[in-house]
């Protein structure tokens, strides 16, 4: 059997920072495995700019931004397997995963990140009426035949949902010269960043359509044209309002699931609200040994937030190692996530174990304007901070201070909550 | 005086950005949380420019097209110009990141440049 102190299954962005923070501090075997045929996950196909304002204060494009991890990997001497796909974690740390030369292998491991990321939701969980015709794609599977296969998927095209990706996939494919007819979105407000609806459609001059949905897709073999109609505020289709838009290409963009397959085999907690795991402030999850970050454990708008929160989980994993203790869980303070706060991540902290500052992740169910973001311990109101405006597609952060939360330690629960006032 | 309301697109925080116009000229911009915020408004509003990414064909590589950009902001209405220049475009493998893949772009004075290497293959 193969022995690795640390596993690291998947090797897009998250797998990659992971794996060099666990190397910087300390750990001295690590394994990647990624089953694609090559390093960088997503960021490949996403050939736009934008990434890595925060990490390397200037603007790349995805496959940019990969290589400079790819390259740092490399440097740092880790060792990664292609073309594997990881079939089985067990409580114990053995990974099973399986490729063409090496064929089943087992893996032990003292510790394991999960950096499997996520994937698009599908039209069947979607619930649109009308015939499986060809011409129905997820706006990335349409991203990576344009971007990496070379060929334009479709000319005339309809896009639903107004997630970033398919904001960005408005823009290729009207660069590639296809016709963008129009992006419906079921919400009364895109959960794509806003600089995506100026430079993306804007500029283009599609039309984006709020509270509408695809309620009919034409055309027997190929997509022929497909019927959009306004909803109501339960989201109900409202009748006569339908317009029909002949296309020969729908791309749907409507939200993406981490991808936990193998955390739920394995027995990790899974949060109902992220579909990603339960995590400590070590982003451990409730498996001990088993650390969890990037979109598998919630789905994030920007890769540096990604890194960052990789480089984390390295880092506690490679200590993990070094002391060979388990977390003591105990003294967990649950952070709780209430009125309008929909998740945060992560689920507990313990205040003596914590480093100086922690930044809690969340987000928001709707869009706030001039509300406060309020963290209590117990009754008592810790932080308070204005923010003009707040909406479900962009990720929010408080930092705690660990000096501020080690002067109640009597404490039972922390709440990050939204107030008016 | 005129005020225009604009969504900074310099970076993803895509801050609400006001600017104070005379004759033109951005006099006074507000809503910004940096300096990139500043000096975008002042642009969109007298010469908007954007970075073109795009993709270009590759002969004898590992993958069949190769990802490019401009290297600097080119002038908006110049966007549909520069990518009929990559039309026809074919580079031979290997390729590398920042390869200059076309030169002069359009007449922008600005470079294509590669954003991946592609190796040599089958």
């Amino acid at each position: 059997m193969l022995k690795y102190e640390i596993v690291i299954v998947g090797g897009g962005p998250a797998g990659l920072a992971a794996a060099i923070a666990a190397k910087e501090h300390g750990a001295a075997s690590i394994l990647v495995l990624e089953r694609d045929g090559e390093l960088g996950g997503i960021l490949n196909q996403c050939i736009h700019n934008g990434f890595g304002l925060h990490t390397f204060k200037e603007e790349l494009t995805g496959p940019e931004y990969a290589a400079r991890f790819i390259d740092r990997l490399f440097q740092a001497g880790i060792t990664y397997k292609l073309n594997t796909m990881v079939m089985d974690i067990s409580a114990d740390k053995v990974v099973t995963a399986i490729n063409r030369e090496d064929g089943m292998i087992e893996i032990h491991a003292r510790a394991v990140i999960l950096a499997m990321g996520c994937r698009e939701r599908s039209r069947g969980a979607l619930n649109i009426p009308g015939f499986r015709p060809a011409g129905v794609f997820s706006a990335g599977t349409a991203q990576r035949l344009v971007n990496i296969e070379g060929c334009l998927p479709g000319r005339k095209i309809v896009i639903l949902g107004s997630g970033d990706i398919g904001l960005i996939m408005a823009r290729r494919m009207a660069l590639e010269g296809a016709r963008v007819q129009v992006v419906a979105e079921l919400l009364p407000y895109s959960s794509g960043l806003k600089r995506n609806i100026v430079q993306c459609l804007d500029d283009f001059g599609i039309p984006l359509k709020l509270r509408h949905t695809v309620v009919n897709i034409h055309g027997k073999k190929r997509v022929e044209g497909v019927t959009i109609a306004q909803v109501d505020e339960r989201q109900k289709p409202i009748s006569g309002s339908e317009i029909y838009y002949e296309c020969d290409t729908l791309l749907l963009s409507c939200g993406l699931i981490p991808e936990n397959e193998l955390s739920k085999t394995l027995g990790v907690q899974l949060n109902p609200v992220t579909s990603g795991p339960l995590v400590n402030e070590c982003l451990e999850t409730s498996v001990e040994g088993i650390f969890a970050c990037g979109n598998v454990l919630h789905v994030h708008d920007l890769v540096d937030f990604v890194s960052q929160e990789a480089a984390a989980a390295g880092t506690y994993a490679a200590s993990y190692i070094k002391n060979s203790t388990g977390h003591e869980k105990s003294r967990d303070i649950p952070i709780s996530a209430e009125s309008g706060v929909r998740y945060t991540v992560p689920n507990t902290v313990h205040p003596q174990r914590m480093e100086e500052k922690l930044t809690v992740r969340f987000r928001v169910g709707d869009v706030y304007k001039n509300c406060y973001v309020s963290v209590y311990v117990d009754e008592k109101r810790l932080i308070h901070r204005k923010k003009q405006v707040m909406a479900p597609g962009e990720m929010e952060e408080v930092i705690l201070n660990k000096e501020e939360l080690e002067a109640y330690p009597g404490m039972s629960k922390i709440t990050v909550k939204l107030e008016e006032d | 005086m005129e005020v225009r309301e604009l969504i900074c697109i310099g970076c993803p925080m895509g801050c609400p950005l006001k600017v104070e116009l005379v004759q033109g000229q951005a006099l006074k911009v507000t809503g910004n949380n940096c300096g990139r915020g500043e000096a975008y408004a002042k642009k969109e509003v007298s010469h908007p420019a954007r970075i073109v990414t795009s993709s270009v064909k590759v002969e004898g590589g590992t993958q069949k097209v190769v990802s490019v950009k401009t290297k600097e902001d080119i002038p908006k209405e110049k966007i549909f110009d520069v990518i009929k220049c990559l039309k026809d475009i074919k580079v031979q493998a290997p390729v590398h990141i920042g390869d200059v893949v076309v030169r002069n772009a359009a007449g922008t004075g600005v470079d294509i440049v590669a954003t991946r290497t592609v190796t040599t293959g089958p």
